[in-house]
């Protein structure tokens, strides 16, 4: 509800254009050295995403779709090209704390109980207040459903728990970009769909902009807005396929004729990645 | 308790509840083995020994049977104390320094790539000379006192915890690594709020070995020069062909080993709390 709040004051005064954009990518090329051979991760990619919507990164192993998500992250760095976050670099952005972010593995401190995994970004980065009116590491466990669950040490907890704890931890100071790097990969399809649906929720709640990796095509179909195709070897974009599911989408819009057609047409462009 | 609630007769349910208890039962009488079975073991190989030294006659001098070694044990009791005093002052002194060293270093090892690749080779330089081979370098170098036996027992126990806390420092997962710079911190807050603990686990697996290390450093010390210190007594009930008071100071020796062994594990027990996950 703060990162609502703090959206409205970022747009220009008058109203007339849209929202500020919550990334401008353009042309962004990462090249690394690995074992004496340059690879190109990411060739040329350009890509604009407005405030408050959720964008699925989905494309074959390679496509450089976690390389995209590290450098709108500030931890990779492009070769070329430009890339803004909010309107700021990707650097200040993080400074800011505009940025949140989950792995694939949950990455709890094993020594810390779950609150205490959430409130790390308080004692980290010399920024140790929360901004008035943001969510406490309560409300956030509260918000994930983990009530209860506060003095739970991570092994303690299953998969699905601990993403849960992770995402709860990226949502604390409200940021106003939650990247995703295949989340729920490694848990089971039970949990995993649990979690996807709770996520749609969290993000109405949030009004967070959330860009989310997966290869999973009903993944990416159900959750985005919008579909980001990339293909591998360069990584590049494919195509952007806009989602015209209804919201708020519950798990049986899967089973509807417009969803199954839509992953049909995924898994054909997928093919051709 | 989820199978009791499908089945549909109580009677199922006294069934299954029975099963438990027979269940837990059998879980109580394998715990109880375990704890007992050392003690049947431990007492086999006292009456081995026992029985070899009786069947063969085997004079006292060349290995005096168990009860021999008890009862010196109980009457030189006194004494053993006051020899085991200063060998366990060495081993602990020696313990701590040596382990302090080594994790000064295996700090700046990890923080400057350059100072790991100047000393680490002469590190397990040093390492690979024999320990009976570098305490007569010490006794000369720093006299007849306790510090050449603190030293030895230091310099014993500083390998293996350079080579552990460096491994354990390096041990951080590298999400946490990135999650850690999304969040800006700095290299101080890495180490404190996310190093330090990492290591942990791998460090008191060290620091257990060291344990014992230390007090076989400073029994080595006291070999080479020394009028007291359960090294001293060994070499003296050697060379007296007092057999019984020889083992009766190994005896003492092993037991305060142990001692210092399960003191660190209590410790670890208090301070590592949670699973570490792919640690030793």
């Amino acid at each position: 509800m703060a990162a609502a709040l703090d959206m409205a004051q970022d747009a220009p005064p008058g109203g007339v254009t849209a929202a500020p954009l919550a990334l401008d990518c353009r042309d962004v090329t990462v090249r690394f050295m690995s074992e004496r051979r340059a690879v190109t991760a990411l060739e040329g990619v350009s890509l604009s995403l407005e405030s408050g919507s959720f964008l699925t990164l989905l494309g074959p192993s390679g496509c450089g779709k976690s390389t995209l998500l590290r450098v709108v992250a500030d931890i990779v760095q492009p070769s070329a090209g430009s890339v803004s976050v909010l309107g700021r670099t990707p650097a200040q952005a993080r400074q800011n704390r505009d940025i949140g972010f989950v792995f694939q593995d949950a990455s709890l401190l094993p020594w810390r109980n779950a609150i205490d995994n959430v409130r790390l970004p308080l004692e980290v980065g010399g920024r140790r207040e929360l901004p008035a009116g943001a969510m406490r590491p309560q409300d956030l466990l509260d918000l994930v459903g983990l009530s209860g669950w506060e003095k739970a040490l991570p092994h303690e907890l299953s998969g699905g728990m601990r993403q849960r704890v992770a995402i709860a931890r990226a949502l604390l100071g409200g940021p106003r970009l939650l990247l995703m790097d295949e989340p729920f990969g490694a848990l089971d399809e039970i949990t995993r769909d649990r979690l996807n649906e709770e996520l749609l929720r969290i993000w109405a709640e949030t009004g967070t902009t959330i860009i989310f990796v997966t290869h999973s095509i009903y993944e990416a179909a159900f959750l985005g807005q919008k579909v980001l195709m990339l293909a591998a070897r360069p990584g590049r974009v494919r195509e952007l396929v806009a989602v015209s599911l209804p919201e708020p989408r519950r798990l049986a819009v899967r089973e509807s004729p417009e969803f199954v057609a839509l992953a049909a047409r995924l898994r054909a462009l997928l093919e051709t990645c | 308790m989820s199978l009791q609630a499908t089945m549909p007769a109580t009677s199922a349910a006294a069934t299954a509840d029975a099963m438990d208890a027979a269940w837990l039962a059998a879980q109580q009488r394998l715990r109880w083995r375990r704890r007992i079975m050392p003690l049947f073991g431990g007492a086999a190989l006292l009456f081995v020994w026992w029985a070899l030294v009786a069947v063969f006659q085997v004079r006292p001098f060349i290995a005096p049977s168990p009860e021999v070694v008890a009862i010196t044990f109980y009457q030189k009791f006194g004494m053993l104390m006051q020899n085991l005093w200063p060998t366990a002052i060495e081993a602990v002194c020696g313990f701590l320094l040596g382990n302090f060293a080594a994790i000064t270093l295996a700090t700046v090892f990890v923080h400057r790539k350059a100072v790991d690749e100047a000393f680490f080779p002469i590190a397990v330089l040093i390492n690979s000379i024999p320990v009976v081979a570098k305490a007569p370098i010490l006794v000369l170098l720093m006299g007849n006192g306790l510090s050449p036996k603190i030293a030895i027992a230091g310099i014993i126990v500083f390998f293996p915890t350079l080579v552990n806390m460096v491994r354990g420092l390096e041990a951080v997962n590298p999400q946490a690594m990135e999650l850690m710079h999304v969040l800006s911190a700095t290299k101080w807050e890495v180490f404190m709020k996310l190093r330090l603990q990492t290591s942990l686990p791998f460090l008191f697996s060290a620091l257990k070995i060291a344990a014992s290390t230390a007090v076989v450093g400073a029994i080595v010390g006291e070999w080479i020069g020394s009028q007291e210190g359960i090294g001293a007594l060994i070499i003296q009930a050697t060379y007296n062909f007092d057999s019984a008071l020889l083992y009766a100071t190994v005896l003492c020796g092993s037991f305060f080993s142990i001692l210092f062994f399960l003191t660190i594990r209590l410790i670890e027990r208090f301070v590592v709390r949670w699973q570490p996950e792919g640690a030793p």
